[in-house]
């Protein structure tokens, strides 16, 4: 019998060779108790969390945890169907209108995952005779969108104009064409330059889908994104946003001006063919979202604070994804494994989680401690976070 | 030099400032495992064989191609 596990082996043999060094797995992580949106118990010691997607810090907002409790009354723990047969409630209904209200758009569609969204919208409108064109360093659900459908993918290299428009070029100008961008790319936190894609898509008579997943609630003026801030919000197709970041739950969305939109909830099969989310969380969603129309404030402090850790890091020595602050992400690049884990290790050693990023999440084979800002870090909390990171990059070598 | 030397010696030029490790390059030569080149690499030579031959070569084609042979094999067909 041939073992079917035989082609992790090399994957087995890293880890192991990584952990005999005594180093704790940085995979293997658990949270005893999480205390608010910045501060957890992680292995009895309190922690301060710089490693989540909590942007807009709603997970312990009242009016959410509020809305959710009575959901849970209300309507009981799960829907147990599918969108398209009992799983549609009166709250997914909510969280849709709180959607298109969000985004002022005519169509919203919620799936049960960010990732899902994805790969049911990419894998379904994207047919067997279309191109999709996408960023090289697209996420996952991405690329596993292009898996599942059948279409012909044209890759660019990462954030290039020059390159996405010579290949929009080359293509016959008759054919289906659907060009795929981030806002914000997450492993580095560098956003994408739209407002020039965007035209020279559409220009080239291509439709055009935006994930902006980290990105929603806190870019724009309205928190819409990265395509609203660089003033092309109208000219984007498609918008895939999820609710695990800023909204602070689960689930994703695709939101929509196409007239035609609705015929997806037929025809999409990660739509159709999977339970729907529970009512509660589509009931903290909803409220999650209608509360980040109006949260201004915390959008201002979320930049204050990724200006200063960007800051503050840069000053120490570290090397950074990005010569500016883009967004609530700073990457901050780890010459290898070994090092990257050890720094990892004495950052929580010292209190302070962050995500330890290896291929093939990253870009390029880098290997990053990618920091993620919550709008309710205080800038004491900021300010404790340089001082860990100062500690624990000494203590390993990484700076001097 | 009839068109498929001619595709061939071009496509030899293109690897080499990628060839860092030296190999010997023949028809045979596979890109992944003879020449160790990482997806950065295998996207930067494609651009570059795409502008030379202005041509769009897909991931779905480039899953089917391993080798610099089968590589002149598409290029040629995509040609004619």
């Amino acid at each position: 019998m041939t073992d079917l596990f035989s082609k992790f082996d090399p994957l087995i043999e890293m880890r192991s060779a990584l952990l005999e060094g005594g180093v704790t797995d940085p995979f293997n992580l658990v949270m005893e108790k999480v205390e608010s949106p910045t501060v957890a118990i992680c292995n009895g010691k309190r922690t301060i969390l710089l490693g989540t997607y909590n942007y807009m810090g709603m997970t312990f907002d009242p009016d959410v945890i509020a809305a959710g409790k009575q959901a849970l009354d209300e309507f009981g723990s799960g829907t147990t169907g599918s969108r398209v047969l009992n799983g549609t409630y009166v709250g997914h209904r909510a969280v849709e209108d709180a959607l298109r209200d969000f985004y002022a758009m005519d169509h919203a569609m919620v799936f049960s995952t960010g990732y899902q969204a994805n790969l049911g919208v990419i894998s379904t409108i994207a047919g067997k005779d279309d191109y999709i064109i996408l960023d090289i360093d697209s996420h996952a659900s991405i690329y596993d969108g292009c898996a599942l459908g059948n279409a012909q993918i044209v890759p660019f290299r990462h954030n290039d104009i020059d390159a996405l428009e010579k290949r929009l070029k080359r293509l016959p100008p008759e054919t289906g064409k659907l060009v795929v961008l981030e806002g914000v790319y997450s492993m580095l936190g560098d956003v994408a330059p739209l407002k020039e894609m965007v035209a020279i898509s559409k220009a080239a008579g291509a439709m055009v889908l935006v994930d902006e997943a980290h990105s929603m609630g806190f870019i724009g003026e309205h928190g819409r994104g990265v395509a609203e801030a660089q003033g092309v919000i109208d000219d984007v197709d498609f918008i895939i946003g999820t609710f695990s970041k800023s909204v602070g739950t689960v689930g994703g969305f695709c939101v929509s001006n196409h007239p035609k939109f609705e015929i997806l909830r037929l025809v999409c099969r990660p739509y159709v063919f999977t339970a729907s989310l529970p009512p509660s969380v589509v009931a903290t969603a909803a409220t999650s979202i209608r509360k980040l129309m109006n949260s201004a404030d915390k959008r201002v402090h979320l930049w204050e604070n990724s200006k200063r850790l960007h800051a503050g890091l840069r000053q120490l020595g570290f090397t950074l994804g990005t010569d500016e602050p883009h967004a609530a992400i700073i990457a901050v690049i780890m010459p290898d494994l070994e090092t990257g884990a050890a720094m990892w290790e004495a950052l929580l050693n010292e209190g302070l989680y962050v995500n330890l990023a290896r291929p093939p999440a990253t870009p390029a084979g880098m290997t990053l401690l990618r920091c993620s800002l919550c709008a309710l870090h205080s800038e004491e909390q900021v300010g404790e976070i340089l001082g860990m990171f100062a500690a624990a990059g000494r203590a390993t070598g990484c700076i001097s | 030099m009839p068109d498929r030397q001619h595709t061939l010696a071009k496509v030899l030029e293109l690897i080499a400032p990628f060839n860092k490790k030296g190999v010997t390059v023949s028809e045979g030569t596979r890109f992944a495992q003879d020449l160790e080149w990482d997806s950065l690499t295998v996207l930067d030579f494609v651009a570059n064989v795409e502008d030379e031959f202005d041509v769009l070569i897909t991931m779905n084609m480039q899953a089917e191609i391993e080798t610099v042979g089968q590589l002149v094999d598409v290029l040629e067909k995509l040609a004619a």
